[in-house]
Parts: C-alpha cells; sequence; structure tokens
C-alpha cells in the first residue's frame, strides 16, 4: 500500500503516514526510515563484532591458537566494542522509534535530529573501529587508565554516546507529543512502558559514561590527571548499567514476542510494571559488582548495593521471568492445548522463529545468564570469581544468549511490517534460533566452568608456554584444556546461527518489496 | 507459604549477618601511595630478605609475621615469596604502571591491583605449596607473559 496524506486528525504536522494492512497500525514515514537505517547498521556491526568472535574463539581454542597476541587484543577489544555497543544501542534506537512511533500510531518528533543522532552515532563507531584495526586502542571495551588508547578512540566513543543521549531524548519527546495529540487511549503499551524503562536507564547511563570517558580524553591531552578506581566507579556505571537498558529493552521484546506469537496478555500487568520500576530505582547501584575486589573502596558500600540493591533488581527479573511464560502457557491453554501439565508447552508452536527464539531467550537469560550473575555479585563469592572466563560465560548467557538472541527473533517480525518484504530463506529462519541459542549456551557453560578452573578472560595463552620462556611458568589444571574446546565448538555452533541471521536480514532486503499478508513472519 | 517468608526474612537478614558471622570478607585496606614510594619500600624489602633468584626473578624470605611486598608491572610479578605456614602476613600489593590482576592459581583467588594504591591484604598461608600468580587484568600485549609464584614452606 502506498502512504496515504494523513487526514484531519493528524493536523498540525508534515508528517505522512501508511496504515500497516496486518496491524492497522499507523506507521509514521519519516519513523519508518530511521528504524530500517538504525537496524541495518545495527547488523553490520553484529557482522563485524561475529567476525572477530569466530577469531577470538579460533585462538582461544589451545589447539588451533589462530591469532597472534598482538591481533588477538585488538580484536577481542573490536568485538567487545561492537557487540556490547553498536550493535546493541543501533539495534535499541531502531527498537525505541519502532515502540514510540508504530505502537503508539504517532509521529516521530524531531526528525532531523534524528538524523543527526544516527550520524554522530555512525561517526563515533567508524572512528572507534578504524582506530582499533589501527592498533592504536588495544585497551579493550573497558579501556582502563592508565592504559592508553589514541584520544580518537575516546572521541569516538564520546560522539556515538552523545547520539544515543539524543537518541533518548527523541523517544521521550516523542511519547509526550503522542499523549498531547491523543495518539493512544489510556496508559501506554508494556512494551512501551519498558522501552521507557530502558531509556531512563540509558540516559544516566551515558551520564555516568561521560563522567569518565571525558576526563580520560582531557587526560589523554594532556589535561590533568586521571584515577584508576574513580574511573572504575564511574565507567560501571556506564559499561554495566548500559547491558541493564539492553535487559530492559529484551524484555519489552519478550512481552512483545509472547503477544505476537500466540497472543498471550500479561497476567498482571500492574505488576510487570512494578518490576520494570524497579529496574530503574535499583539496577544501576548493582554495578558495583565490578569493584567487590577493587582497593579503596568500604565493605558496607560494596555489599549494600550488591545484595540489598542488586536484589531489589532481581526481585524484579523474576517477576518478568514467571509471568512471561505464565502469559504463554494461559495463551495456549485458552486455544484448547490442556492435556497434562506440559501439554501446552509440547503443542507449542516451536517452529516459529518469534516463539523459539523468545523461549530459548527465556531460558539461557533465566537459568544461566541471572543465577551465575547473582552468584558473581556475591561479595565473598566474587573473590573467587573476579576477571576469571566466570565472568564472561555469565555475560554470554545475558547480553548474548538472552537480549542479541531476542533481537533475532523480534526481527523476523520487524522485516515483513517495517521493511514490508517477505523473509528470505524461511526454512533457515526455523533453525536459526535454534542453532544460535544452543552454540550460546555451550559457550556460556564452558567459559563458566574454564573460569572456575582458573581461566583468566581477557588472555591469549592459558598454557603459559610464552611466560615459562621469559619467567616463571604456571600450569593450569588439566581439565582446562576440554573446558576450553567446548567453548570453541560452542563458538562454532553459535557463529554458524549468526551467519544464518545475517544471511536471512541481508537476502531478505533483497526480496520483492510487498506488503505483509500475516503477523505470522513465515506466512508473511 | 508461612514457613518460605520466614526463611525469605532470614535469608534477607543474613545478607548482612554474613558480613560480621562469616569471617569470609573482602579486604579493604588500602592506602595511596605513589609508585616511586611503592617502588623504594618494595626494593628495600626485596634487598634484605633475598635468598635466591629463578630465571632473575629474586626469591624473598620475609620473617614470619612481617610486611610482605608484591610488585606488579609489565609483565612480571616481583619477587617470589617464600613463606611460613601458619603464619599471618601483611601484604602489601601495587602496581607500578597499568591495572594488574592479582590471580593466585590453583585457589582462583583474584584482586584487582591499581598503580597509586596501595592495597593491604591480611592472609595466613595454610598449605604447604607452590602457588601461582597470574594476572588477570588485561595489562597490553605481554599481558598473558605475566606470571609469577607464591612458595609456602
Amino acid at each position: 500500500m502506498a502512504a496515504i496524506a494523513t487526514p484531519g486528525s493528524f493536523s498540525g504536522t508534515r508528517s505522512n503516514f501508511r496504515v500497516c494492512p496486518v496491524t492497522t497500525f499507523k506507521v509514521d514515514l519519516a519513523a519508518e526510515r530511521l528504524i530500517i537505517w538504525n537496524a541495518v547498521t545495527a547488523i553490520v556491526a553484529l557482522t563485524l563484532g561475529g567476525t572477530y568472535a569466530l577469531l577470538i574463539a579460533l585462538t582461544r581454542w589451545p589447539d588451533i591458537h589462530l591469532l597472534d597476541p598482538g591481533w588477538f587484543y585488538r580484536l577481542l577489544t573490536g568485538h567487545g566494542m561492537n557487540m556490547l555497543v553498536f550493535w546493541m544501542v543501533f539495534f535499541e534506537a531502531a527498537g525505541l522509534y519502532f515502540g514510540a512511533c508504530v505502537l503508539l500510531n504517532a509521529r516521530l518528533v524531531g526528525v532531523k535530529l534524528a538524523w543527526v543522532a544516527y550520524l554522530l552515532m555512525l561517526v563515533g563507531a567508524v572512528m572507534v573501529n578504524v582506530i582499533i584495526l589501527m592498533g592504536r586502542a588495544d585497551v579493550m571495551f573497558s579501556a582502563y587508565p592508565p592504559l592508553e588508547a589514541d584520544p580518537l578512540f575516546y572521541l569516538g566513543y564520546i560522539l556515538f554516546a552523545v547520539g544515543a543521549i539524543l537518541v533518548c531524548c527523541i523517544f521521550l519527546a516523542t511519547l509526550v507529543m503522542a499523549r498531547v495529540e491523543r495518539r493512544y487511549e489510556g496508559s501506554v503499551p508494556l512494551a512501551v512502558f519498558g522501552l521507557l524503562t530502558a531509556a531512563i536507564i540509558a540516559l544516566f547511563t551515558l551520564a555516568s559514561g561521560a563522567v569518565a570517558l571525558i576526563p580520560t580524553l582531557l587526560w589523554r591531552l594532556g589535561i590533568g590527571t586521571i584515577d584508576p578506581g574513580a574511573y572504575r566507579v564511574t565507567f560501571w556505571g556506564f559499561g554495566h548499567s548500559a547491558q541493564q537498558v539492553n535487559l530492559s529493552a529484551m524484555i519489552a521484546i519478550w512481552y512483545s514476542l509472547a503477544t505476537l506469537t500466540v497472543g498471550s496478555k500479561p497476567v498482571n500487568e500492574k505488576l510487570s510494571r512494578f518490576a520494570f520500576f524497579l529496574y530503574i530505582l535499583f539496577i544501576n547501584l548493582g554495578s558495583m559488582h565490578h569493584l567487590l575486589v577493587d582497593p579503596g573502596l568500604g565493605t558496607m558500600a560494596k555489599f549494600f548495593n550488591t545484595s540489598y540493591a542488586m536484589y531489589l533488581a532481581v526481585l524484579g527479573s523474576l517477576i518478568h521471568a514467571f509471568s512471561i511464560p505464565a502469559a504463554v502457557e494461559v495463551a495456549l491453554r485458552a486455544k484448547g492445548y490442556n492435556k497434562g501439565l506440559f501439554g501446552w508447552l509440547l503443542n507449542a508452536p516451536w517452529k516459529e522463529p518469534g516463539f523459539s527464539s523468545l523461549m530459548l531467550s527465556l531460558f539461557i537469560f533465566g537459568f544461566l545468564g541471572g543465577p551465575t550473575g547473582v552468584v558473581l555479585g556475591a561479595g565473598q563469592l566474587n573473590l573467587l570469581a573476579h576477571n576469571t572466563w566466570r565472568i564472561t560465560g555469565h555475560f554470554h548467557a545475558t547480553v548474548v544468549g538472552g537480549t542479541t538472541l531476542a533481537f533475532m527473533g523480534f526481527t523476523y517480525y520487524v522485516i515483513p511490517l517495517i521493511f514490508r518484504r517477505p523473509l528470505f530463506a524461511k526454512p533457515l529462519v526455523r533453525w536459526q534460533p535454534w542453532v544460535y541459542g544452543i552454540g550460546m549456551a555451550l559457550v556460556s557453560i564452558s567459559m563458566t566452568w574454564a573460569g572456575y578452573l582458573g581461566t583468566p578472560r581477557r588472555h591469549w595463552d592459558v598454557t603459559f608456554a610464552d611466560a615459562a620462556k621469559v619467567g616463571i611458568a604456571v600450569q593450569l589444571p588439566s581439565l582446562t584444556n576440554l573446558s576450553l574446546t567446548v567453548t570453541g565448538i560452542g563458538a562454532l555452533l553459535a557463529v554458524t546461527g549468526g551467519i544464518l541471521y545475517v544471511v536471512i536480514c541481508v537476502g531478505s532486503l533483497f526480496m520483492p518489496k510487498r506488503e505483509a499478508r500475516a503477523l505470522d513472519p513465515m506466512e508473511a | 507459604m508461612t514457613i518460605a517468608t520466614i526463611w525469605c526474612f532470614f535469608m534477607f537478614f543474613m545478607l548482612i549477618g554474613w558480613y560480621y558471622l562469616g569471617q569470609q570478607n573482602l579486604p579493604t585496606r588500602a592506602v595511596r601511595i605513589t609508585t616511586t614510594q611503592f617502588k623504594a619500600l618494595a626494593d628495600k624489602f626485596i634487598e634484605d630478605n633475598k635468598v635466591g633468584e629463578e630465571k632473575g626473578v629474586p626469591i624473598v624470605h620475609p620473617p614470619a609475621g612481617s610486611d610482605v611486598f608484591v610488585i606488579a608491572k609489565k609483565w612480571q610479578w616481583t619477587p617470589i615469596l617464600e613463606l611460613e605456614v601458619g603464619q599471618t602476613y601483611t601484604l602489601h600489593i601495587s602496581s607500578l604502571d597499568v591495572q594488574h590482576g592479582f590471580s593466585v592459581q590453583p585457589n582462583n583467588i583474584n584482586l584487582q591491583i591499581f598503580p597509586g594504591y596501595d592495597f593491604i591484604v591480611q592472609f595466613t598461608p595454610n598449605q604447604v605449596g607452590e602457588y601461582s600468580l597470574i594476572c588477570n587484568e588485561f595489562c597490553s600485549v605481554g599481558h598473558h607473559t605475566m606470571t609469577g609464584k607464591i612458595i609456602v614452606k
């Protein structure tokens, strides 16, 4: 359907809308273009980060040990930046525009500013990537001073963050304008509420990032000094809280996917909203678990933030973790799948990519990511896990097996409805979430195991062969090799799933454009 | 339901309770010190207590119960400490350059080490043996060659 000129009810604006034939949502075409550009850029970042992931995984697999140390640390920095920051935030920008405009039938406020934000983020991301590949910022995602990177690295980081702040402001302005123009009735839908949570957390997260990175940039330019402890406090106010933005966005997508795939309704919407509210209050304080074995911080500060504050945020997660499967169960039972305790689960649409992504993401986040995080956040236990591969195992279950997988599942709805193209290679789409999810689960479990055996993170050689040549030899337990090999195999599986995702997305971009015919992406 | 609620509150208070009862608290003593000051203190400690060398790394045997020093620098933990089992030592660790990760293997005990902060940890080795030190905070390209040793006799 072609774009339709907007009738009287939208007077006073110059926005053009089309009406989606499947969902009957009114879609602002300016927002739609921004959603497409941000989502495509996100997938480019994912492809880059995924290529690095493969090379890194093949290096940490002791029997392959592919890259030399210089390139290993360089690409590890690039992997962290592209995955944790660029892929996530570009996709979230697309998600915020989608939530504020499409779900509320609203127009995007500040379209030009949104393009400025996009360009700032793009320039920042390109700068960071180029500087890393030039070998002038081998400092990892965390860039702890006094380890030095090229000033342009911090500048790129900051430009990207400024763009992201603009996106959040545009999202908030669009919500307010949608309210003023009465584009929707009652409260905003739960998914938009979740995205609002993400945007609020993003704002104080990015502010914390500015407090960490701007003085670091100045220090590199020779102005002032930087305290390594103070940097870590403010950096992790950004670095970990940014993952809570991803968490909130992921849960908003979980609720959306549950509704889209099986037509479920939240069991108790007020409770779910309260759970999101708990995140806003407490989740940032939980970031202090990065600092549990730092010198210079008092025990009570560490314990209060990582016990009480973090657990109140975890309470929010538990509410979501029970209410989403419950909503799915209610919806499937209403369809007549009532046989026995688990008949509804057996008859669930497991071949539908949105549903399998949702359930795998829930399972991996709920059983691997969340619990490992709670354990690692306990002060006494953190002493045994800090900077080991247990940490890496934890966040590959949360941000990859959880968030990335949920984003992937959501993409399969966005492509027919927003890009207005049918999915490419539908038989592959059925398999993609499974290959990716099982691969990531294997990666996460084996990393946790290796870390338990003492394997450090961000480390080129756990056999310490080079160390033995120049200094003291070290021997980690003999099972370490096996655990690292399992990680390698899991990574190969996950990378295969990642390649499938990129092939499906890029292939779909070249499919003939047509309006979606059904909500189910396999039939649209 | 009642039991669950009581247990829930019990666990809730144990979060802080364990801090007083558990004897498993994290070390928190740290003082600011310049890298030059720390190097001077540690060098004097090494000179006074040196008993040998392994691959150019000094081995020191400090008096039982004394203050002992470990320097973190790219890419070596110096010196090798030779300690007596059952004695309590006060360990001072600091970095002379970037951040490092003090990691004792195979016990897997891990601390974050900064330049400019003397991290002070009281501890009593309770088992005879050789313990490896590795670095588990990325400290530039030779990071994986940064090792060290603690010997408990």
